[in-house]
């Protein structure tokens, strides 16, 4: 956050002649998740190094760095994926509304629903299209008909697919495409109302067009949603985000809204891997 | 270029690219700035030949900015450029169409320089043309010299120098209106002798957008529009860590 604040305070303020001035700014935003000190440890190998990061409310942030750089770490410890794994360790505080997540009352399934995530890999269930969107209903004790017919639609609408297969509710979903399939799973992570959206590199197995309506589709949902995006596409992470942060070997080298992060970075380092230098 | 490290992509081609507009764009700026020495010249020296050379330069600078255009489209679509490479082609396109109308300003007063050629030459051969045609030169060489060594600072030195061709500019229509009141006779050379200080003021404009352009390309910052004051003020600044 140091690091953070430290470089808000080097955009010019009230100079009126400044590109930034339609710049967004994080110190105006709504903060939803913010990690103070995170380190991650897999077993003897440190993952993430001293991340300090806000991350605003009904925002696209995005993160970006090579491979291994720990964005995916950083983004699956938002819902506490990383619990699954026994040799990871944890140290430094995640607040999600000003709540530790970490903290013994909370209660991780709860915490995952408010959390959600979609894959690089679509993973629909072996279900029809309408019971996979209404399984956490159903999770949550939810059985009356008309009452799940109605979030499904919802959900699906929102999630941009609700068109196309409004006919064939009741097909098996490993019968859409790969981009209807993403788009179901995050209108499965819809339905049962999150607050944040983690996509893990939601495109990556998707076909240009597909890419664009889930693109459209993750623009859309901020209004409603606090969305974290990992991908290796950098015109992906300037096309939809509004904030971005570029990581290298578990450090948070950078953060910034969007357009100055890909027009002008401060850090030559950034520089460097957006424009695909040797450094 | 230096600074920017333009010559350290990965992608070696990428390089190459970027090395072949950069030397594109001084090979343009180099034809304008003759244009504009030649064209003062023809107008001193009433010299009608050389006035007919910068007019066909013209046309050479109006197929260069076509084929830099041209590139500057092919990178934007094939390479998605960001930061530094992102302001540097976008400073291109920028800088070459000021230099294009630097070209068709130099033809302007080639073209006023062969009617001249043919009237009564004034006792002083318009040595206040060729001061201020001289200036807006070196102002053009400056700024390419510039453009080279990704200097932003020159852009204050241009607005400075702008700054002053706009007086020299205001001086001239002054005394050039006392001479339309006095000598009525000689009106149509007088006005032709406007067309040429206006065209020469205009250079000096498209001189200055350029060092705009450097300060942008440099330091990501807009500082068009910005008072010699607030231009200086940015540039001391600076942000780059």
């Amino acid at each position: 956050m140091e690091e953070n604040r430290q470089q808000s305070e080097q955009v010019p303020a009230g100079v009126t002649v400044d590109r930034d001035r339609q710049a967004l700014n994080i110190e105006r935003e709504d903060i939803c998740i913010e990690t103070r000190g995170l380190n991650l440890y897999y077993g003897e190998d440190q993952a993430l190094k001293n991340v300090n990061l806000r991350i605003p409310r009904n925002r696209v942030t995005a993160f970006i760095g090579p491979s291994g750089c720990g964005k995916s770490t950083l983004l699956r410890c938002f819902n506490r994926m990383n619990d699954l794994i026994d040799i990871c360790r944890i140290e430094g505080e995640i607040l999600i509304d000003g709540q530790d997540i970490h903290h013994r009352d909370v209660d991780v399934a709860e915490h995952r629903r408010r959390v959600g995530m979609v894959f690089q890999k679509p993973n629909p269930f072996p279900k029809s299209i309408f019971e996979n969107v209404a399984y956490g209903l159903r999770l949550q004790g939810v059985n009356d008909r008309r009452k799940l017919a109605e979030v499904v639609e919802n959900a699906l609408r929102a999630a941009a697919l609700w068109d196309e297969v409004k006919d064939r509710l009741d097909d098996n979903a490993f019968g859409l495409s790969g981009g209807q399939q993403q788009r179901l799973v995050i209108a499965r992570a819809i339905a049962i109302e999150p607050e944040v959206i983690l996509l893990d590199e939601p495109c990556s197995a998707l076909d240009p067009i597909s890419t664009a309506k889930v693109e459209e589709l993750i623009i859309e949902l901020k209004d409603r949603y606090t969305i974290v995006i990992v991908t290796h596409n950098m015109q992906q992470a300037a096309r939809v985000s509004d904030f971005t942060a570029y990581m290298y070997m578990g450090e948070m080298v950078e953060f910034d809204d969007t357009s100055r992060l890909f027009t002008n970075p401060r850090r030559k380092a950034t520089e460097d891997y957006i424009t695909g230098r040797y450094g | 270029m230096d600074k920017l490290h333009l010559d350290r992509h990965i992608s070696r081609q990428f390089n190459e690219e970027l090395e072949a507009l950069r030397q594109q764009v001084m090979k343009m700026g180099g034809l304008a700035e003759e244009m504009i020495n030649d064209a003062v010249r023809a107008l001193v020296e009433g010299d009608s030949n050389l006035a007919q050379k910068v007019v066909d330069a013209d046309d050479r600078v109006n197929d260069l900015e076509k084929a830099i255009d041209e590139r500057c489209i092919m990178i934007l679509a094939r390479r998605q450029p960001t930061a530094s490479d992102l302001r540097l082609v976008v400073a291109i396109i920028k800088t070459i169409n000021d230099i294009e109308r630097i070209g068709d300003e130099a033809e302007k007063v080639a073209r006023m320089a062969v009617r001249l050629a043919e009237a009564d030459r004034p006792r002083n051969n318009y040595r206040e043309l060729e001061v201020m045609g001289t200036t807006v030169r070196d102002m053009l060489h400056d700024a390419l010299d510039g453009f080279a060594r990704l200097a932003p600072e020159v852009a204050v030195d241009l607005v400075r120098e702008d700054n002053k061709v706009d007086a020299d500019y205001e001086a001239i229509l002054r005394q050039y209106h006392t001479y339309l009141v006095e000598e009525p006779r000689n009106t149509r050379r007088i006005i032709d002798a406007i067309w040429v200080a206006r065209s020469i003021e205009r250079i000096g404009d498209h001189a200055k957008n350029i060092g705009e352009y450097i300060v942008y390309l440099v330091e990501g910052k807009d500082l068009r529009h910005a008072s010699l004051a607030e231009m200086e003020r940015e540039l001391e600044r600076g942000d780059s860590e």
